[in-house]
């Protein structure tokens, strides 16, 4: 079980390599959605320090939504979707892997770059422990709760927007305790709550996700 | 009881049911809902905090009440169509959720417009009323992705899940729109909770409770009836009633 896991990781991992438009185009996106910010609202670093949090928390959750259409779509142009499910490994650990490889070329990235994105925005450098932690565990929840959204959406033509519409009310959850982790921590106040309440969410959504994923995916390639 | 499970099941069986309770309920429904509303909006005292303002709560507080009872009917009908793949279950979860979106949206209507005296604003984004915002939204995703599908089989099913994993968000989503907003927002607002409501108040606000759960149902087998008769137009028991004019 470990080992197809594994396999099927590297399996996406090399894949991904190969194609850098996947994964390049969504943090591109994450860049320009910051940068229209100060462009929108004025350069004034007061205001910009203020909606700092929120700007930042809502691009990385749009960037993750654009990057999720893409997580089970060539598999299941190509047809090897159906075979990962007339496999004989327990189907919701195979999915778990392919969330977890999605994670790791769109999410880690998107982590590496928000430090950039925070000194742009004026974000206190006090709060740039806050806004990794919480972006760690907030993606690694998005794409979970994504990953349902994707699967039920993969066999359409035209899924995209429709994507949206299911997974943004699901997100809000953590986008409410990211961000507020994070205004917290520039505010100098604790942000275990917060925090705690983050890492809840991602267990919660580890352990069920992957049952709802695998059956929407069976779903899909009926 | 599995046997009258089984013939409920039928959908021949619920159709002919259906035409036979639904003048009773209905009458019934109109009844509550004049009664009750004449009784809220004129027998009822006046608040003595909020005057005659207050008398929004008979439509609002039902709206709001059937908004969450109706996803949850849902959810419950995804979870038995599911497992027992009965298709009466289906039926029932597809013509609940425009009825349900439309409580919903009533709430959401009413609460804004109660707010316009109360609050001197339309909008605030007082906990209640963002979760029932994002109610909505959950229940537009709902149809947007049933009717995204062209094979009824695959829609049924995939909306099936998404009630399910609907209904498992409701609470998150609730407690933590909750938790945001007594973190953003000083409580300086008059929450809709009193601790009692006088009996002259409540007898109306339960009479509109009832019948807003009536016209739900009454609403919901009118439309099954429909979406039956479509399903089932090739088979015998259809045709038979169409050649005798008696649908």
């Amino acid at each position: 079980m470990l080992a197809s896991f594994i396999a099927l990781l590297k399996r996406d991992l090399t894949l991904a390599a190969r194609r850098r438009g996947d994964w390049l185009n969504p943090l591109a996106f994450f860049v320009m959605v910051v940068t229209l910010f100060p462009l929108g609202v004025g350069p004034d670093g007061d205001l910009l320090r203020e909606i700092a949090p929120g700007v930042i928390w809502v691009a990385a959750l749009l960037a993750t939504l654009l990057a999720l259409d893409g997580l089970f779509r060539a598999d299941y142009d190509d047809g090897s979707l159906e075979q990962l499910i007339l496999s004989p490994q327990p189907w919701s650990v195979l999915v778990l892997a392919k969330v977890l490889a999605h994670w790791l070329i769109t999410g880690l990235p998107l982590l590496c770059l928000s430090p950039l994105l925070a000194v742009v925005m004026q974000l206190p450098a006090k709060a740039l422990p806050a806004l990794l932690a919480s972006l760690m565990l907030g993606t690694l929840t998005l794409s979970l709760i994504g990953a349902i959204g994707a699967a039920l959406t993969v066999g359409l033509r035209r899924g995209g927007v429709l994507l949206a519409l299911l997974v943004l009310p699901l997100f809000i959850p953590v986008l409410i305790f990211g961000s507020s982790s994070v205004i917290a921590a520039s505010q100098g106040f604790a942000i275990e709550a917060q925090l705690s309440l983050l890492g809840a969410l991602f267990m919660f959504a580890l352990v069920l996700a992957p049952m709802a994923i695998a059956a929407a995916l069976r779903i899909s390639s009926e | 009881m599995f046997r009258w499970f089984h013939k409920l099941a039928s959908l021949k069986n619920f159709y002919r049911l259906a035409e036979i309770l639904l003048p009773w309920l209905a009458a019934i429904c109109a009844i509550l809902l004049v009664v009750g509303l004449y009784r809220g909006l004129f027998v009822a005292p006046t608040d003595y905090e909020q005057g005659e303002s207050y008398r929004i709560i008979y439509v609002h507080v039902p709206a709001a009440w059937m908004s969450m009872f109706v996803y949850v009917v849902m959810a419950f009908c995804s979870a038995i169509f599911l497992v027992w793949k009965m298709k009466l279950a289906d039926i029932v979860a597809e013509v609940s959720a425009p009825i349900g979106a439309a409580f919903t949206f009533l709430a959401l209507s009413t609460g804004s417009l109660w707010g316009k005296p109360m609050w001197g604003t339309w909008w605030e984004w007082d906990a209640r009323l963002t979760s029932e915002l994002i109610l909505l939204f959950l229940y537009i995703g709902y149809m947007a992705l049933r009717s995204a599908f062209d094979n009824r089989r695959t829609a049924a099913k995939a909306a099936a899940v998404l009630a399910l994993v609907g209904v498992v968000n409701i609470p998150i989503i609730h407690f933590s729109v909750e938790w945001w907003n007594t973190l953003h927002q000083p409580a300086s607002i008059t929450k809709f909770d009193k601790p009692s409501i006088h009996i002259s108040m409540l007898i109306p606000l339960l009479m509109m409770a009832v019948g807003f759960k009536l016209f739900y149902i009454v609403n919901m087998l009118s439309r099954a009836r429909s979406v039956i008769l479509e399903r089932e137009a090739n088979t015998a028991w259809v045709t038979e009633r169409v050649k005798e004019n008696r649908l």
